[in-house]
């Protein structure tokens, strides 16, 4: 585990604790005691693809399901068995669930409706969430006669209008399109930033739950593999399943044959007839099988032959996929494996480009790959 | 959460059912009744079944019901199909008011207004009134509820199947006749046997536009119970509350051996 | 189009045939079907409750005198409107027919919404089942279903000797031929209109809505109150107009479970054009029928034009 240490804090309580929470639809186990610890202010990032139980996880904190074991804790109290209707914690939905026989001022005021907070204080309180998301001239409007973004916005505003003590986001930006969720991406940031209410955000998307998160769970199967901040788990992933998820990886698959020490390891793959030399934490036994995981623009690619005498091999163009900034290349090693290098385009014209079916030179540092075991 | 409070809905669904039930299951009770009261128990017979089935006026005036109601549900589930049709997928033409207004009053127009309206257009033009025009009337009423359950399952069609057929080669006609159809099919099944249950079931639009030839099974029980309760119209009743149990337990079963196929079939491409 | 080659000429036929001329094609045939048979008799209707009463074949007077020509002459006459409103015993069975479909229209709201929203939250594997048991009476015979009740709720019926033998009563409840009847034989007959478009609504309002309203505080009555109550609306209304509509004009229940003092207007209309064969007087009560239902006609297919744009 690289990474089991709380945020930026570690003496501090934390704020969310779910402890061994386990959840059955029938025979099948859609939340596997997991536990997980959250701290107040944290934007936090349950990240897995469909059906991995994080939609389950987030209802859970918000008491729209029950854990069939274990228990939920949220600022010291056990939430397991509080109504959702009174619990401090608040969620936006991914379809965003707004009324739509309401205008967007009744949307936004119904959860203070329901504690019957005084009118004024009501529609003062109704006024800021507005303002907070800028939409003070959309109060009349139905949710039908509001852009995809705008409804986004009431759903953000109406679930923060009760100040939680924990914000629960499932899927807040998959309805936008491309454009739009970066512009508010970084809104919602803002706006967490501003009120200091703990967000936790489910999502598939790994580039959005990096761009976002303070940290990052990624989930499978009802399980956490492993918790840790965006550059934790995009780095050092602990296995294969959170390697290939977050990002796009290449693995070699190989065996130990020198490891004079913990922090250095020598790992031979047939399949591709390169040897790794690697300065990576393994406590493996030679012979152990493995495989190393190296990031495709960790790779450097080249016509001519570097310098380096290790960590080096030779293939051939297979398809270059130009996207702008940068470059992917996919190269073909003499066995047959595909190979994927991203390389950033420096300049506007090279002068030597690398052309589909040429012969190059991969090459990557000691630091460049993570030995998985798993 | 929210099914904690599902106690009192499910308290009135089991009163409701008592409600709709009840009724009958004792008339089913009483067709076996040796007595000819309907309302007290005087031993189990089966004699008003066979009295029935040697009842000629009711057995002729089935075979008319029956004969009419066959021809009413093809005709209503074609023309009901096709306005359904072209009400969900044509958008705005000329005359799509109107048309939608024809389309469904029939559902709520009280029958003695049809009726009337009905046999007086008939008398207008010089029609001889007999099964054909009990026909034709059943037809009007009936393709307006052939039409909402077709055009529910309309709507729930994708329509870019049609698109991509139409994308492949296949001329309009072609695409409604080989990808709509066959989509549409148990909708349609479901709407034929409405109209025919509507038309067989019919009894105030039929005493009006009948002639005096032809007599349908409702006119005929109709004569016979409100002169009072008869055993007969009890065995009636069984019989076709079997049959319609009947007709039900069969398509109940083979859209459960189609469930059952389908989720194998799932299964396997899943794991394939 | 007159010089392309006879090829051309059929692509071009064939490929507009999907264009407006093939819409009307398809249209046409239900059209022109409901226009003779639906629209044209309700003129005819129309015009002859103008026209006056002579027994003879048929027994009314031709509204329309075709001997002078292409444009015929009306010969109008409110005798038969004339009619209606002199004798109470219309004005009588019109109230009541609006007061019993109104209360009836009331007590099916009250089972079947219980009943809608029962069937619409029970799991899904059931619902079909819970569906198929409301439709299934509707595939039986109305008239013999009706009937099943006489033997019921007649004086030496199923009920009353039930309610004898346990000794609950002496003399035997009247259940029959009054409004008691008439309102157990309406709500019977006509609760699956009720509860059929009230599931259809039900069934598709989207329970992450309630969810919002618990999450955001909302306890489960109120969630009930504020959300699922006035979503529900359509179905309400178009449940209600399925109820009723039908009702006001109702013939077989009044003429099987009625008595005296419950008159309506579908018998009266029947009674004038079998038994007194005045043919314009029922037709002028078709009309006044057709008067009163109009609003809730129109409502109801402003309802469903609604839904079917959602």
């Amino acid at each position: 585990m690289v990474n089991k240490s709380s945020w930026f804090a570690p003496k501090e309580v934390p704020y969310i604790c779910i402890e061994n929470v386990t959840k059955r639809f029938g025979g099948f186990v859609a939340v596997d005691n997991v536990s997980l610890e959250i701290h107040r202010g944290e934007l936090f990032s349950l990240l897995g693809p469909s059906g991995c139980g994080k939609t389950t996880l987030l209802r859970m904190l918000a008491g729209l399901e029950t854990p069939s074991e274990g228990r939920i804790l949220v600022d010291g109290q056990d939430t397991t068995n509080i109504p959702p209707y009174d619990r401090p914690v608040n969620m936006m939905f991914q379809s965003y669930a707004l009324f739509p026989h309401m205008t967007v001022e009744k949307n936004v005021a119904f959860g203070l409706r329901q504690d019957n907070m005084p009118p004024h204080d009501i529609d003062a309180r109704a006024k800021e969430m507005l303002e907070l998301v800028q939409l003070m001239n959309f109060a009349k409007r139905k949710p039908a006669q509001l852009s995809g973004g705008q409804r986004q916005r009431v759903a953000l505003a109406r679930s923060l209008a009760k100040y939680p003590k924990l914000l629960l986001l499932d899927e807040p930006l998959a309805a936008l399109d491309k454009k739009l969720r970066e512009q508010t991406q970084f809104e919602l940031m803002n706006i967490q930033e501003k009120t200091g209410v703990t967000f936790i955000v489910v999502t598939h998307d790994q580039e959005e739950a990096m761009t976002l998160s303070t940290r990052i769970a990624v989930m499978n199967d009802g399980v956490i593999r492993q918790v840790g901040t965006p550059s934790e788990v995009y780095e050092f992933p602990n296995t294969r399943y959170v390697a290939d998820f977050v990002g796009s990886i290449n693995l070699f698959e190989g065996d130990v044959t020198d490891s004079p020490d913990t922090e250095h390891v020598t790992i031979r793959s047939e399949e591709v007839a390169v040897e790794f030399k690697l300065d990576a934490f393994v406590e493996l036994p030679i012979g152990a099988k493995v495989a190393v995981a190296i990031r495709p623009e960790k790779i450097a690619i080249s016509k001519d032959k570097p310098e380096q005498e290790e960590n080096i091999c030779r293939g051939k163009v297979d398809e270059i996929a130009y996207q702008g900034s940068l470059s992917i290349y996919q190269v073909e090693l003499p066995g047959g494996k595909l190979v994927r290098v991203t390389a950033p385009n420096l300049t506007r014209t090279a002068e030597r480009p690398i052309d589909w079916d040429e012969e190059v030179w991969l090459c990557w540092g000691r630091h460049a790959g993570v030995v998985l075991s798993d | 959460m929210v099914n904690k409070t599902s106690f009192l809905p499910t308290l009135t669904l089991l009163f409701g059912f008592a409600f709709l039930y009840a009724p009958i299951v004792i008339l089913i009770i009483f067709s076996f009744n040796a007595g000819k009261l309907v309302s007290v128990w005087a031993g189990f017979s089966t004699q008003w079944y066979g009295e029935l089935l040697h009842n000629e006026q009711i057995l002729r005036a089935a075979w008319v019901s029956i004969k009419i109601a066959v021809v009413n549900a093809t005709i209503a589930t074609i023309l009901g199909t096709l306005g359904a049709y072209g009400l969900s997928r044509f958008g705005a033409f000329k005359g799509r008011t109107l048309f939608t207004g024809m389309m469904t009053a029939p559902l709520v127009m009280p029958d003695v207004i049809t009726g009337l309206a009905t046999l007086l257009l008939f008398v207008g033009i010089g029609w001889t009134r007999g099964m054909s025009t009990i026909t034709i009337a059943h037809i009007t009423f009936s393709l307006a509820f052939v039409a909402v359950i077709v055009r529910a399952r309309v709507s729930a069609l994708d329509q870019s199947l049609e698109e991509a057929a139409m994308d492949l080669g296949a001329r309009p006609v072609k695409t409604f006749i080989v990808i709509t159809i066959p989509m549409l099919a148990p909708a349609l099944v479901a709407g034929w046997l409405l109209a025919f249950t509507l038309s067989l079931d019919d009894l105030v639009i039929a005493s009006f536009v009948a002639g005096p030839g032809a007599s349908t099974l409702p006119m005929v029980v109709f004569s016979k119970v409100r002169l009072g309760v008869s055993p007969e119209i009890n065995a009636l009743g069984t019989l076709i509350v079997l049959l319609v149990a009947l007709c039900i337990a069969v398509a109940a079963w083979i859209f459960h051996r189609q469930e059952q196929e389908r989720l194998r079939d799932q299964q396997a491409a899943e794991r394939g | 189009m007159a010089s392309s080659t006879p090829e051309t000429g059929k692509a071009a036929g064939q490929s507009r045939r999907f264009g407006i001329p093939g819409r009307y094609l398809v249209i046409s045939a239900p059209y022109v079907w409901l226009l003779l048979f639906f629209l044209a008799p309700f003129a005819i209707v129309f015009n002859i409750s103008f026209s006056s009463a002579i027994i003879a074949q048929p027994p009314y007077t031709a509204l329309f005198d075709w001997s002078t020509g292409l444009i015929p002459q009306i010969r109008g006459t409110l005798s038969g409107y004339g009619f209606l409103l002199s004798d109470e015993l219309y004005a009588v069975a019109y109230l009541n027919s609006i007061k019993i479909a109104l209360v009836s229209t009331m007590l099916c709201l009250m089972i079947g919404y219980p009943m809608a929203y029962g069937i619409a939250r029970a799991p899904a594997a059931r619902r079909n089942t819970l569906l198929m048991l409301v439709i299934l009476p509707f595939w039986t015979s109305f008239l013999i279903r009706v009937y099943a009740w006489i033997g019921i709720l007649k004086n030496n019926g199923v009920l009353n000797n039930a309610l004898i033998s346990l000794g609950l009563i002496d003399e035997p409840l009247p259940m029959m031929h009054n409004a008691f009847s008439v309102y157990v034989g309406i709500v019977y007959s006509y609760l699956p209109f009720m509860i059929l478009p009230l599931y259809a609504n039900l069934a598709k309002m989207d329970e992450s809505l309630l969810e919002a309203a618990a999450d955001l505080g909302c306890r489960p009555w109120k969630a009930f109150l504020f959300i699922t109550l006035p979503l529900s609306f359509p179905g309400i209304i178009a449940g209600s107009m399925l109820v009723f509509i039908p009702a006001v004009g109702e013939f077989v229940i009044p003429a099987l479970l009625g008595g005296p003092d419950t008159l309506m207007i579908g018998k009266v209309l029947w009674n004038e054009f079998f038994h007194n064969r005045d043919w314009p007087v029922a037709s002028a009560v078709a009309i006044a029928m057709l008067v009163l239902l109009v609003a809730p006609i129109v409502i109801f297919q402003h309802y469903q034009a609604r839904e079917d744009d959602n």
